[in-house]
């Protein structure tokens, strides 16, 4: 075993570049200037570039022109960076120009502070900027996954030509756990679509505007149908101590590794209960979750949002069980108490009768 | 149509060869330009594709379009082209151009697009001195959405957005692009033209082929701003708009170089380094993450008789060198073979004055890495005390940095370490080594660790040689400390 201790911030850049990544627009912003930085120190040894831009709308403008010339590109802020980055992604999106973003985020709205959140999940799952477009979300819950979802990041980016999103909350960007990275770098091939100041693609365009009113729907249907391939192929969660939970905990980031913990401890006293973590936010692991309500009694959302995530598990169930929620935001944490509390408490209530459950279960299908 | 053979005017008639012979990517009248009659885009348009042609550089060109009348580079430059959003040009082109170097890249820029919304766009892309070309079409409003005020609308001149005629007094004055841009250090040719006249026109198709040849020499930033008619939106016949070029804008906005560090440049662009790009196989090296390159020794065969999961909360002033005790333990216990986690709290407590930070060691996976009950907890100061003291699990330590352990702090199940560390380390020759000297305690209390990985770490996580020394004699004051304790 040869693994380093390092901080997740500084292992997504190095994932980055094993992965082929040689371009990486930033600008500071606590908690993630580690990522800037380090970028600053290696894309110029590994034949990179690096810009410190001005301002995160100049960094996702750039992020598109080296994606536009073909090359692996990323940038990574955090929730007030990201949403000035809104605009750049749709253009991305509906340019079909793919690259990778990591948010590392921190509590808002506004200046907020800069304790780690989840509130990000609205406006980065749901696509904070304008028009039919989604990106792929990822969310790491260890510095390993920092890692290994970064590159997963750069090969889906290319497959699906779309932004993706590495999703992270503060601790999962601030912490250093042991990682351990690919003994080989990724080669990586210059796109045919690509504009790269070359007579083989001179003819090629990058653009998002479309005037003629059919041509711009069959484009964004065609997006669409691209995200409806990602959802089949793409989906990713996993699941813990779930094959006889009664009680499903969801969560994701940070508050995954808690929901472990939480487990393990009322499992040792006796309560069935298991945990469901989704590492694609987008696209959703419906069908775990579907599959899950067939044995599950009730599923409780922790998150570091006022009730973000919960929305995605209750499109997902659609009332087939009922959903608790769980929340601290502004910079804290729920506490291995409060949800082992909520734990006690929801296996403490009597579970609704089989019969009835199952009929809803029947129905639903 | 172009006629290869017509004599003296050949080179005005005929089409640009960088120019698309049928405009295949507009909806209709592909053999006509969407441009109005009398507009000057079209011949700015024609100028470049001709300065492309002279220079030989179609291949690597690619056009970086705005948003505003000139979006439509890509129907007519038969060149690579990228369109970008309003404003943003210059980022996308200064990123085009630093991962393509070989490329020749063009942004091309209305008023609105370049001083208003992409004002600092510009600005900072023309302070790098990104080696690009910016041509900037300045007519004094904004054309495709109709006819709204630009930040280069002259004072009294109607806008539909400034109905009576711009008043400085509450809409400010024209803003002077070339002059502004001119007083950086970075660019190397700044130069604005007219569509005026003939002659006007002709040094205009001069600059922009200079501003393009500037790029294919390496030299840097050129932007050349272009004083061109609008008829449409100024409510003119074109010949009216013309003159009004030459009569009245450019009484506002003064024809002439602004800037032209050329010769300086020529030089010093053939003496930048080429490094080559690394090799592939090794950038786990460079990165630092080549296995057999990792610092240290294999992982210890470090067994003891005992299950480990040794939960750390350590809290001090920041300076105290908080953060550090904990990524020594963390290291050591990784060295050890351990699983670990080190998780520092970052919040805005950080900026007045206090630190903490969770570590876990453990013989199996970890959970969280936030430590809620410590087993151990390192108290560096007497608030960090209070803060944390109460979350300590029964039969834990307390490690506290002073000289009596506070009475009310004190509870059954609490064992307690109180020394004053600080004064402990300056006798050692260091005060802010009294981290390491409290962190000797810690691992002669919990004895997880052989002290070979905190060799180790110290070894990889302190570059100093005089600290590693320093460091090392402080650990085993701290050792020597809970030793003692246990004696007395």
């Amino acid at each position: 075993m040869r693994r380093q201790l390092m901080k997740g911030n500084e292992a997504i850049i190095k994932s980055a570049i094993l992965a082929g990544c040689r371009a990486f627009y930033g600008y500071p912003i606590t908690p993630a200037s580690e990522i800037a930085e380090a970028a600053a120190e290696f894309m110029p040894k590994t034949g990179g570039v690096y810009v410190q831009a001005e301002s995160e709308v100049a960094a996702v403008n750039m992020l598109y022109g080296a994606a536009s010339a073909g090359v692996r590109a990323m940038t990574a802020s955090s929730g007030p960076g990201i949403s000035l980055m809104q605009e750049g992604i749709s253009y991305m999106a509906g340019a079909e120009l793919p690259c990778v973003i990591a948010d590392i985020t921190r509590a808002g709205p506004g200046l907020g502070n800069i304790g780690a959140e989840q509130a990000d999940y609205h406006q980065v799952v749901k696509g904070g900027g304008h028009g039919n477009y989604r990106t792929l979300v990822l969310a790491p819950n260890s510095v390993q996954e920092m890692a290994d979802l970064t590159a997963l990041a750069f090969e889906l980016a290319d497959r699906y030509r779309n932004p993706v999103f590495i999703l992270a909350d503060g601790f999962i960007g601030q912490m250093m756990e042991p990682v351990e990275f690919p003994e080989t770098a990724t080669p990586t091939q210059l796109p045919e679509w690509a504009v790269a100041g070359t007579a083989a693609s001179r003819g090629n365009l990058i653009s998002s505007l479309e005037l003629d009113f059919d041509k711009l729907e069959k484009h964004i249907l065609a997006l669409e149908a691209k995200y409806r391939i990602a959802c089949h192929r793409e989906t990713r969660a996993e699941e813990w101590m779930t094959a006889d939970a009664e009680i499903v905990l969801v969560g994701y980031g940070i508050v995954a590794r808690i929901l472990k913990a939480v487990t393990a401890e009322a499992r040792a006293a006796g309560i069935k209960v298991g945990v469901l973590r989704p590492i694609t936010l987008y696209p959703f692991p419906v069908a775990q979750f579907q599959r899950l309500a067939l044995s599950a009694q009730v599923f409780a959302v922790v998150e570091m949002s006022t009730g973000q995530l919960i929305e995605d598990v209750k499109l997902a169930l659609n009332g087939l069980r009922p959903v608790q929620f769980l929340s601290r935001v502004g910079g804290n944490v729920p506490s291995h108490n409060e949800v082992l509390a909520l734990v006690r408490e929801l296996a403490r209530r009597a579970p609704a009768a089989p019969a009835r459950e199952e009929e809803r279960v029947a129905n639903a299908y | 149509m172009p006629t290869e053979s017509a004599g003296e005017y050949a080179p005005v008639q005929s089409r640009a060869r960088s120019f698309y012979g049928r405009y295949e990517r507009k909806e209709d009248l592909e053999h006509q330009t969407h441009f109005c009659p009398g507009c000057g885009h079209g011949i700015v348009h024609k100028m470049i594709a001709r300065a492309i042609d002279d220079l030989g550089v179609q291949d690597r060109t690619i056009m970086v379009g705005p948003v505003g009348c000139g979006v439509f580079t890509y129907y007519y430059f038969d060149v690579g082209n990228v369109q970008a959003a309003h404003g943003r040009a210059p980022a996308v082109a200064t990123a085009i151009k630093r991962s393509r170097p070989e490329s020749i890249v063009i942004g091309y820029q209305g008023d609105g697009d370049l001083s208003a919304i992409g004002a600092a766009e510009i600005l900072h892309a023309a302070n790098r001195g990104e080696n690009i070309t910016v041509v900037f079409v300045n007519n004094a409003i904004y054309s495709m959405t109709g006819g709204q005020a630009a930040p280069t609308t002259l004072v009294g001149m109607k806008s539909t957005t400034t109905p009576n005629g711009r008043n400085a007094a509450t809409e400010g004055y024209p803003l002077h692009v070339c002059e502004l841009l001119s007083t950086l250090q970075a660019p190397a040719y700044i130069e604005r033209v007219g569509l005026g006249d003939n002659k006007q026109i002709w040094q205009a198709a001069r600059a922009i082929r200079r501003a393009l040849a500037n790029q294919v020499h390496g030299l840097g930033f050129s932007l050349i701003e272009v004083l061109s008619p609008c008829p449409t939106i100024w409510k003119m016949t074109p010949v009216e708009a013309q003159r009004w070029v030459r009569g009245v804008m450019e009484n506002e906005f003064r024809l002439g170089v602004f800037c032209d560090r050329t010769n300086e440049r020529a030089v010093s662009a053939d003496l930048r380094p080429v490094t080559p790009d690394p090799a592939l196989d090794d950038l786990p090296r460079i990165l630092g993450v080549a296995r057999e390159r990792l610092p240290g020794s294999e992982a210890q065969a470090f067994t003891p008789g005992r299950e480990i999961d040794l939960e750390v909360r350590i809290a001090g002033f920041g300076g105290q060198g908080v953060l550090l005790l904990g990524e020594v333990l963390a290291e050591a216990g990784l060295d050890a073979g351990l699983e670990v986690s080190w998780l520092p709290s970052y919040g805005p407590e950080m900026r007045s004055g206090t630190s903490n930070c969770h570590v876990r060691l453990s013989r199996h996976a970890i959970d969280s890495p936030l430590v809620a009950s410590p087993v151990v907890l390192v108290a560096m100061n007497e608030p960090s005390l209070r803060k944390f003291d109460r979350s300590v699990r029964s039969g834990g330590w307390v490690i506290y940095n002073g000289r009596e352990f506070p009475a009310d702090c004190a509870r059954d199940g609490l064992n307690v370490l109180a020394r004053p560390f600080t004064e402990l380390a300056d006798e050692l020759g260091e005060k802010r080594a009294a981290n390491m000297v409290m962190l000797g305690a810690l691992l002669e209390i919990t004895g997880v660790l052989p002290q070979a990985s905190i060799d180790h770490a110290l070894a990889r996580l302190v570059k100093n040689p005089r600290w590693v020394e320093l460091d090392q004699r402080a650990l085993a004051r701290g050792r020597e400390l809970y030793q003692g304790s246990r004696e007395g």
